[in-house]
């Protein structure tokens, strides 16, 4: 068991002929990723790596029965490549894309209310079921399979972590990058709702960094609700307020969205917060002997 | 990116939304024509500059005639006034706003910002105008109204009535303050701003609803299909290695401390600013070279964090995994070659090719200091930096 991929996922790329999107969708199928169908406007009927490519998402899902679908599409038609995915009603939308207007995203929200489709990102490094499934731009190779569960507003700080618990012979379940600007898909709480269901998870690593507060509203929901322990981490206790940290979303605004705010609200939840980036493979293990 | 507030009303002017009679000058004659030219009575002159808390720092001043208008403009063009939001060291004022004095009545408060738990525009607007909103939210959290906005349906007019009824705007008014909400929306929405916020919003003696202050952000992602907006940049108000980054599609924010860091990823790049100061020493920047990091972006990085006089120590953290340390090893010996660097380098990278990465740096001849993982980077350019 894993949370969201696995090995039947079948997975098209909507931008496969971009440089982006050339690049992953091989690095995936060589991990052993199913990737079925490809989708680029124009280039229908033509293929990459052996792979069908389609003009669109509905023809690709009805001819290949894809079920997930990873987005690289330039930042100015990603909004659109997410709804067209949602219309074709596929079931796991990743977006890979960095750089999506905010308004472009209030509005996908807004149309993926009462859809089938979930959606990952976007501005994320995608997800992975070490062994099994990888969909996105992670190294596959830094990864093992195990039963850790990895949540994470970042990509190579996710990468550290994982590498961390790695080392030290802690495998993953499923690690999950839901991305750093302020309007996205999955949020920490509906990522931690899956691992806590999933069986063959045993803990979760949570990382967070500074802007919002979606990470006192999952500390809220893990106080009440999750039995598995959760190790924490949050990102820019030295930021500076009222400036981008990089991450779109990473910003301390009127006061709010601090490191400190959040690490309190962690602590207070019974997460076990590892003090430095260095030490979260290490404080996963202390958390499990005890 | 922020705006002048002078630009920000002329925005808000397009989408209906009333604001002062208002000239901007650069020159003390300016102004005193500008104040002739709005009738010579008491106008306003404002200081335009990226911060807040103008009028506590000297910087908006009441006058009565175009005379006095010019002495004003004269104490402040080419000062650097010093707010609560600008730092000790101030912000050099390039210009002023003049504006035509208004009788206020009531000072009210509106703004449009995004409430990201619900991905959604949200209306906020208090009768406590003229204050700032952290601290009306911190004293008076009842006075502070909301509206949420359906992007499919945008602001609805009942939205703002019911906002205006509350704020006890009289009923003969409420239909200019309904303007004026639908206004603000329209033009957050239609300019893609991440904030749009009038401070005060006003009702004068004579029955008008303007705006008297207006502060606009906006989201540098809608770039490409906000060309005006982006024409309204002024360089001079932000910081010139914050400026010089961003031409290389390099992420840097400038801080206090003496440790330069170049790292990979915005996550990784916080985290690594974080460990730095556990271990005692003070991050001099926030640098993300981006995941596609190449030779020429590691060059040009190099440079931007060494044009900081105070750096002493350089920190290079680079998680590739996809990145090959070899190729990046060898664009940090070129570009440390062709620098000069003479601070401490320490090299922390891991990925592919990492043995070959680090051969690259010990071969190299100059001074690098590799490191194993993050902590131990960390440790090193601490130490390094406090005993060079």
């Amino acid at each position: 068991m894993s949370i969201l991929v696995n090995k039947s996922t079948r997975v098209l790329t909507q931008g496969i002929t971009g440089a982006t999107g050339q690049f992953h969708t091989k690095a995936c199928k060589e991990y052993g990723t199913q990737m079925v169908a490809g989708v680029t406007p124009g280039k229908g009927g033509t293929a990459f790596d052996g792979i069908p490519i389609f003009d669109t998402v509905e023809r690709a899902v009805r001819e290949t029965g894809a079920n997930a679908t990873v987005i690289y599409v330039p930042p100015p038609f990603a909004a659109d490549a997410i709804l067209e995915a949602v219309d074709a009603a596929i079931p796991l939308i990743i977006c890979i894309t960095e750089g999506v207007p905010v308004r472009d995203m209030v509005k996908v929200k807004r149309y993926l209310e009462g859809r089938r489709s979930q959606l990952l990102g976007p501005n994320c490094p995608g997800t992975i079921t070490p062994g099994e499934c990888k969909i996105g731009i992670m190294p596959g190779h830094i990864h093992l399979a195990g039963t850790i569960g990895v949540v994470s507003r970042s990509g190579t700080l996710t990468y550290e972590a994982v590498d961390q618990l790695t080392r030290l012979g802690l495998g993953q379940s499923t690690c999950v990058g839901i991305g750093g600007d302020p309007v996205h898909g999955f949020e920490f709480i509906d990522v931690l709702k899956l691992f806590h269901q999933d069986p063959k998870t045993s803990a979760v690593v949570m990382i967070g960094e500074i802007g919002g507060s979606a990470e006192e509203e999952a500390a809220a929901w893990i106080k009440s609700n999750m039995k598995k322990p959760v190790v924490g981490f949050i990102a820019g206790q030295t930021a500076p307020a009222g400036k981008r940290m990089g991450h779109a979303g990473a910003i301390i605004s009127g006061g709010k969205g601090t490191a400190k705010e959040k690490i309190a609200a962690m602590k207070a939840a019974g997460i076990h917060m590892a003090s430095s980036p260095a030490t979260i493979g290490r404080t996963m293990q202390e958390a499990l002997a005890k | 990116m922020n705006i002048h507030e002078f630009q920000a009303k002329e925005i808000l002017k397009r989408f209906g939304v009333a604001v002062p009679r208002g000239i901007v000058a650069t020159t003390p004659e300016q102004a005193k024509a500008a104040a002739q030219e709005l009738g010579g009575g008491v106008s306003v002159v404002k200081a335009q500059i990226h911060a807040g808390g103008r009028g506590k720092g000297g910087g908006v001043k009441v006058v009565r005639s175009p005379d006095e208008a010019a002495a004003k403009a004269r104490d402040m063009l080419g000062k650097n006034l010093v707010t609560h939001q600008t730092g000790p060291e101030g912000r050099q004022v390039r210009r002023v706003l003049v504006e035509q004095g208004v009788n206020i009545e009531r000072e009210l408060y509106l703004a449009m910002v995004l409430d990201r738990a619900q991905s959604r525009v949200t209306v906020i607007c208090s009768s406590e105008g003229g204050v700032e909103i952290e601290e009306v939210a911190t004293k008076h959290p009842e006075k502070i109204l909301k509206e949420t906005i359906d992007p499919v349906i945008g602001l609805a007019p009942f939205q703002c009535r019911r906002l205006a009824f509350a704020l006890g705007i009289p009923p003969e008014l409420t239909g200019k303050a309904v303007a004026v909400m639908q206004g603000l929306y329209r033009a957050f929405d239609e300019c893609d701003a991440s904030l749009a916020e009038i401070n005060p919003l006003i009702v004068t003696r004579e029955g008008q609803v303007m705006a008297l202050d207006a502060k606009m952000n906006f989201d540098s992602n809608a770039f490409f299909r906000q060309k005006e907006i982006v024409a309204l940049r002024d360089l001079d108000e932000e910081d010139p290695r914050e400026v010089e980054a961003s031409k290389y599609d390099l992420s840097y924010i400038s801080l206090d401390g003496n440790i330069a860091c170049m790292v990979n990823g915005a996550g990784l790049a916080m985290a690594t600013m974080d460990i730095i100061k556990l271990c005692g020493g003070e991050p001099a920047n926030f640098l993300d070279v981006g995941g596609g990091a190449n030779k020429e972006k590691v060059a040009q990085a190099f440079r931007i964090l060494l044009a900081d006089a105070r750096v002493r120590g350089v920190l290079i953290n680079i998680f590739g995994g996809i990145m090959r340390c070899d190729v990046l090893a060898q664009g940090v010996v070129d570009a440390a070659r062709e620098l000069n660097v003479r601070v401490p380098l320490v090299v922390r990278m891991e990925g592919t090719n990492v043995e070959i990465g680090k051969k690259i740096l010990a071969d190299s001849g100059l001074a690098i200091i590799s490191a194993e993982t993050m902590a131990d980077a960390a440790e090193k350019i601490v130490k390094a930096v406090k005993t060079n």
